[in-house]
């Protein structure tokens, strides 16, 4: 295992208005993450040309404590295994009217569902829609198995995310952000930038302006989704996206948009895009 | 019994004669402390995992009492010498009274 405690503190490109006279200052770790041994994780890339304000992108892994960067470097230890193992059942379990499982149509998850989520949130042309990862599974249980759909957010839910995201790990995530996903990243854009709640932040204000900065007892990192689902010790289960999401709007003391809803959606795809050439890392462990 | 239980172990499948091996063990389980109040007030009821032992070749190697603020999921690591081929066996006692077992084969080269 290779978990080296060496800090550095790195100056970098300033952006938004919060800090706009001092420089903010990259506290991310110079850690490094092979998953069991085997699996190399990209956790620091060079940013997508289409982020202004920032130079070089970084898993939120490198912003924890070594304690939990461990738990992640072996499956047996990260506890968001136990999600996949759930789904895995689920995978091979029959649902619905037409007597179908996921395995009847895809077969081993491992091999059909590799390099499924380093794309999602994808266009789905036949729906003229954007589709995250748990529309697209509900959509399969709803229409090709004639099953209930599950809570967006629901434990069945995350963990079958977890599992198609588990078999992509260490591939660079790569989501398109033209065509016909164009104006739904546009729209995901502005609500990074736009303030919410009583605290008027926008989520630029705290993961481009203050990343490496402590807000209270917690290490500011960028906010990106790489490493999603998450196994967070804090309330010791895994967490979708749109989950995070609604915490991090709760915590401006804004009303939040649901899971599921077209802003979060849209939001999913700028912020997954911001993640562009980091590994697929999820499910990942974060306190 | 609390739903969703789980055991898990990793043991490796060979070692040296005397050698000191590290054992993992997880089992999924709520480890609800009985100290909390559900939305009505009421008392959620204590359900935890109270004892976990390993024994090989039917010779014990740990007995822990667990306590309710142990949280969720409970893991253990710990090294066993092991002196000749055999197996372990790992046991963990519910409050319920539900017993949960492992085991994993060892090979003495
Ligand atoms: C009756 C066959 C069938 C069943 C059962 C089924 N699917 Fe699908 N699934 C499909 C088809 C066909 C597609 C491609 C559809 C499309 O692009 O709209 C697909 C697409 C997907 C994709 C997107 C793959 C990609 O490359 O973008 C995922 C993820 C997925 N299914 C997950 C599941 C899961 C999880 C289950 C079980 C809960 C399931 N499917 C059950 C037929 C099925
Ligand atoms: C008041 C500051 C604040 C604002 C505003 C904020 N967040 Fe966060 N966010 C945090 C903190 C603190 C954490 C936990 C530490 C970390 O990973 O940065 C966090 C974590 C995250 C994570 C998890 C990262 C990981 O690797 O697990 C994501 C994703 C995220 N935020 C997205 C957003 C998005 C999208 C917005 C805007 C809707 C937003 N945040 C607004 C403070 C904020």
């Amino acid at each position: 295992m290779s978990v080296v405690v060496k800090r550095v503190t790195a100056m970098l490109a300033l952006g938004g208005a919060v800090l706009a006279s001092a420089p903010a200052f990259a506290d991310a770790d110079e850690d490094n993450l092979v998953i069991n041994g085997d699996i190399a994780i990209v956790t620091e890339a060079k940013a997508p040309a289409h982020m202004e304000y920032v130079d070089t992108i970084y898993s939120g892994w490198r912003f924890r404590s070594d304690e939990t960067q461990v738990m992640q470097a072996d499956d047996f230890d990260n506890p968001g295994m136990i999600g996949v193992e759930n789904a895995m059942e689920k995978w091979a379990a029959v649902d619905g009217s037409e007597g179908k499982s996921c395995a009847s149509c895809h077969g081993d998850a491992e091999e059909s569902m590799v390099g499924v989520r380093p794309v999602y949130p994808k266009w789905n042309e036949e729906a003229q829609e954007v589709r995250t990862l748990e529309m697209q599974v509900n959509d399969c249980r709803e229409n090709r198995m004639g099953a209930e759909k599950w809570g967006y957010t629901s434990g069945s839910m995350v963990d079958m995310v977890a599992l198609i995201t588990s078999v992509s790990r260490g591939m660079p995530v790569s989501v398109a952000i033209d065509g016909p996903v164009a104006e739904t990243w546009e729209q995901g854009k502005e609500l990074y930038y736009s303030r919410t709640g009583q605290l008027e932040l926008s989520c630029a204000n705290c993961h481009e302006d203050n990343y490496g900065n402590m807000i209270r007892a917690d290490h500011l990192s960028q906010g990106q989704i790489n490493g999603f689902p998450v196994y967070r010790l804090k309330n010791t289960k895994l967490n979708g996206v749109h989950a995070r999401f609604k915490g991090c709007v709760r915590d401006t003391m804004a009303e939040t948009y649901s899971p599921g809803s077209a802003e979060f959606v849209a939001l999913e795809l700028y912020v997954a895009s911001r993640g562009n050439g980091l590994s697929v890392e999820g499910p990942s462990v974060r306190n | 019994m609390a739903s969703g239980v789980r055991p898990r172990v990793k043991v490796p499948k060979t070692a040296s004669a005397g050698e000191a091996v590290t054992l993992k063990t997880l089992i999924s389980h709520k480890m609800e402390s009985g100290q909390r109040k559900d939305s009505d007030g009421n008392v959620i009821p204590r359900s935890i995992i109270n004892r976990f032992t390993c024994d090989f070749n039917g010779q014990n190697v740990i007995d822990v009492t667990l306590e309710p603020a142990i949280s969720t999921n409970p893991y253990f690591e710990f090294e066993a010498t092991v002196p000749e081929s055999g197996e372990f066996k790992f046991t963990w006692y519910d409050d319920d009274g539900s017993v949960y077992e492992d085991s994993a084969e060892i090979t003495v080269a």
